[in-house]
């Protein structure tokens, strides 16, 4: 499609820019089978049915393990590319899907946050709003994590067919109407708050359309991906960031990840298709040459119960991050929290790295940025991105 | 001038049903309003859906399976079928309540057996349908009551009992939690037979006293040896549940509220009507056909025209009834239940159990173009006797741009939109020049001109609420 519309600059990047991928585990990834505390003998009294065998676990050290299905990570991980970052949470975990999202997605766990954390990254890199692929939602679903007033996000469910009254012809017609659009959209008739999200909503769905629509036809690759949701979503991003459009932030999901019941087929398949995604996503990269300056960070609201239930494991407290790319220093960070019993807060494992510490790194050492404003105060910070 | 009444009326039938055409609304205003609220809440009054008539065409749909992301054509068609709206409008409630996927629970037909039985207690009491729940298949493995044992408990459906059906985060303790979940060991499902080589079985309901904990429970103050049911009761006297249940009923038939994860946080936009509708669940034993009858009465109902985004399940089902010749089960019949999804509510198969976040969450730059490209495409389509229709009202109006234009926006509301937004429909108007009904060309004739208007005023924010 051409067309006489304005569109944005993509002036707010250079080719080496930092980006971030965000892969967010919804559901509640079960850290103790992530990321295996394959000797603790206590392990084992725990899970007596839902656990990994230790000679199926994918060694890292001689104290923990990567789940069978983590191959790629693992392999990653020798390379020095992975950063696995040990109980990440926050105090008085709700246990609670939503809230616990919530929590981690506006780093506000006292009150109701309204913004995102990387709402405000993105209003940090781009305050002009120069580009407005500068975050990309690859999927259905716009994150709560990436709202915020007046930062633009491209949502994209399948980028081939992304575009506005794509049914109307001739052109001139639907230059004509799109035209219109943007008048009727223009935020100087908003009435309020969400009359100004919807009109600024319209006006960016119709620039990063025109912005996005070459990302797929510039785009070839070797990688064949694997078949699964999150290869898809994974190869909607790669195409996005190989075609150089200045994209800063992406962000895409998989799960569900709520084991209750069923945990050992079901972990088993949800961890090979993200592993698999993973690597099939960094090898696109490679071979164009463009990994170095991305790094993908897996997280998820909570980790599971340390006790199994028989079959499967309920909502805990602490949990797990990875993240990965060249940039990243690889090795683990922070503790395992201790699984003796009297250490347990209701049958879960307690978090001593609050995730905000976690978000701290990657603002300030990956993307450059003041931490503070964005995640809400100062926090430690694990030092896994390469100096 | 816009008849109020007739407002009234549209705005009634979009909460209440699926909008309706302006021949209807005519036929009802003549009714009244007190009348029409009366029929809705009587869907035993009107002819059912003769679901055989889609399986005829469909014959697989009749046990679907895991039939891949089209197992909710059948309701699809029953709601653009449907002479009882509301019937249909409040099994959407309940699923949005109830948020229960095949993507775990892998058969469609123990999601729709759900479904239906909403669609015939819908009207009745909470307790009812919270027992209907408890014990549905479809929710009993999608929630692992299965896996509820009495020397092994599973919270996860007692505690989504709690947090999701009926009181809300802080009203209860994580020994509640625990507690709850004992009381509902061994509800659980028959012994299921091998899916294959016979074909898929249908699922039932079991109770199995060996797997139940029939020890002393301590549950929200009340001691006790409970089973589900006297749970169920407990949960029901306290005011924090009909306080949770107003306020979902309000943000699904009166105005957008903030997300449900919110609400332990933020008070509702109306406390006093939130209030009032807890009252009326409180007073009549949460008969919801009663509540719903306040509620539709009320002035704050009728007041709140055009506060709440419409779901995409609204968009699509409202579109096909305005455009028509939509009824048969056709091909196209699946692909409109595609658009649902695309437009982020794969109907049976919500992201989670607590079900789609909506109002302006139902919008962002993806979800708006299919809104928009939906609407457009089926508004403009001259051969559907509903555009027919709508096309033929306009004409009568005149054809000076005036005419038209506001003829659009009444005969597709009656909207209300800024000066603003008029401004620049009529500019477009004006631009496109006279609009002559006597020019048939294809391309440049009047009807060609007028639909380009009506296209452009299904793009209007404004038409994105109900």
């Amino acid at each position: 499609m051409t067309s006489t519309l304005e569109i944005g600059t993509n002036g707010t990047g250079t080719k080496d820019d930092p980006v971030i991928v965000v892969l967010q585990l919804t559901g509640g990834n079960d850290y103790m089978n992530t990321v295996i505390p394959y000797n603790d003998p206590l392990y084992r009294d725990y899970r007596p049915i839902v656990n990994v065998p230790e000679d199926e676990v994918l060694v890292l050290d001689d104290e923990f393990g990567l789940h069978p299905t983590m191959g790629p990570i693992q392999d990653m991980y020798k390379d020095g590319n992975v950063a696995i970052i040990h109980g990440v949470g926050y105090e008085n975990s709700p246990r609670s899907h939503f809230r616990s999202m919530d929590i981690w997605h506006t780093c506000e766990p006292d009150t109701l946050g309204t913004e995102g954390w990387l709402g405000r990254v993105v209003r940090e890199l781009d305050p002009d709003k120069e580009n407005v692929v500068t975050a990309v939602s690859m999927g259905p679903a716009l994150f709560r994590a990436l709202v915020a007033p007046n930062v633009p996000v491209a949502t994209v469910e399948n980028i081939d067919s992304y575009g506005l009254l794509t049914d109307i012809t001739p052109e001139e017609k639907l230059n004509r109407v799109l035209g219109r659009y943007k008048r009727m959209y223009s935020p100087a008739i908003g009435t309020g708050a969400v009359m100004d999200y919807l009109g600024q909503t319209g006006l960016d769905a119709l620039s990063g359309a025109e912005i996005l629509n070459v990302a797929p036809a510039s785009y070839s690759s070797t990688v064949e991906y694997s078949d699964s949701s999150i290869a898809r979503k994974l190869k909607g991003i790669a195409q996005v960031h190989l075609a150089g459009l200045g994209s800063r932030v992406f962000y895409c999901d998989h799960g569900s990840f709520d084991t209750h019941a069923d945990q050992v087929g079901l972990h088993t398949r949800l961890w090979s298709q993200v592993s698999q995604a993973i690597r099939d996503f960094f090898d696109d990269l490679e071979e164009h040459n463009a990994a170095d300056n991305v790094v993908m960070f897996l997280f998820s609201e909570f980790g599971r119960r340390v006790y199994d239930n028989g079959s499967g494991t309920d909502h805990g407290a602490g949990g797990v991050c990875i993240a990965i790319g060249k940039g990243v220093e690889g090795g683990q960070y922070g503790q395992f929290p201790s699984t003796k019993a009297s250490d347990l807060d209701q049958g879960d494992l307690i978090p001593d790295l609050d995730f905000r510490s976690v978000y701290t790194t990657l603002v300030e050492d990956w993307l450059g940025l003041d931490p503070v404003p964005i995640v809400g105060g100062t926090f430690e910070k694990p030092g896994f991105i390469s100096k | 001038m816009t008849d109020q009444n007739l407002s009234l009326m549209a705005h009634l039938m979009r909460r209440a049903g699926f909008g309706a055409s302006r021949d209807e609304l005519e036929t009802r205003t003549a009714t009244g309003y007190e009348a029409t609220v009366d029929e809705l809440l009587n869907p035993e009054g009107q002819e059912p859906v003769d679901i055989y008539e889609f399986l005829r065409y469909y014959p697989l749909w009749w046990k679907p399976g895991t039939m891949g992301g089209l197992g909710h054509a059948p309701w699809v068609w029953r709601m653009i079928n449907t002479k009882a709206p509301l019937q249909e409008k409040l099994c959407l409630f309940y699923h949005q309540l109830f948020a229960t996927g095949v993507a775990k629970v892998d058969h469609y037909d123990e999601i729709e057996d759900m479904i239906d039985s909403f669609r015939t207690q819908g009207l009745g009491h909470y307790k009812d349908i919270l027992m209907a729940v408890a014990q549905s298949p479809a929710m009993i493995y999608w929630l692992d009551n299965h896996e509820n044992h009495a020397d092994s408990v599973n919270e996860n459906w007692g505690r989504e009992l709690l947090e999701l059906f009926t009181m809300g985060v802080g009203n209860y303790t994580e020994t509640d939690v625990r507690e709850c979940s004992r009381a509902f060991t061994g509800w659980t499902l028959k012994h299921k037979l091998p899916r294959f080589h016979m074909g898929r079985w249908d699922w039932e309901y079991e109770f199995r006293p060996e797997d139940h904990d029939f020890g002393a429970k301590s549950f929200l103050g009340h001691d006790g040896d409970f089973d589900g049911e006297e749970i169920i009761d407990i949960i029901l006297e306290k005011p924090a549940t009909a306080a949770f249940i107003a306020r979902h009923l309000y943000s699904f038939f009166v105005a957008d509220e903030p997300q449900v994860p919110a609400w332990s946080v933020i008070p509702p936009n109306d406390p006093e009507a939130v209030q009032f509708i807890a009252d009326a669940l409180m007073a009549s034993d949460y008969h919801i056909g009663t509540v719903l009858k306040k509620i539709f009465n009320s002035d704050f109902f009728k007041e709140a025209r055009f506060t709440r985004v419409k779901t995409p399940t609204e968009v699509v089902i409202g579109t096909l009834r305005l455009v028509e010749d939509t009824e048969r089960p056709l091909p196209e019949t699946m692909s409109w239940a595609s658009q649902i999804g695309f437009m982020g509510q794969e109907l049976l198969n919500p992201p989670s159990v607590e079900g789609w976040h909506s109002g302006i969450e139902w919008i962002n730059s993806g979800t708006l173009m299919k809104r928009t490209n939906f609407t457009a495409e089926m508004i403009s389509d001259r051969s559907r006797p509903g555009v027919a229709k709508i096309i033929d009202r306009i004409k009568s109006s005149g054809t000076k741009p005036e005419d038209v234009v506001d003829a659009c926006l009444d005969v597709m509301g009656p909207l209300t939109i800024p000066d603003e937004s008029r401004a620049e429909l009529l500019d477009h108007a004006r631009d496109l020049g006279d609009f002559n009904w006597e020019d048939e060309r294809p391309g440049q004739g009047g009807e060609t001109k007028l639909t380009e208007i009506l296209q452009l005023v299904v793009s209007l924010r404004e038409y994105q609420f109900a």
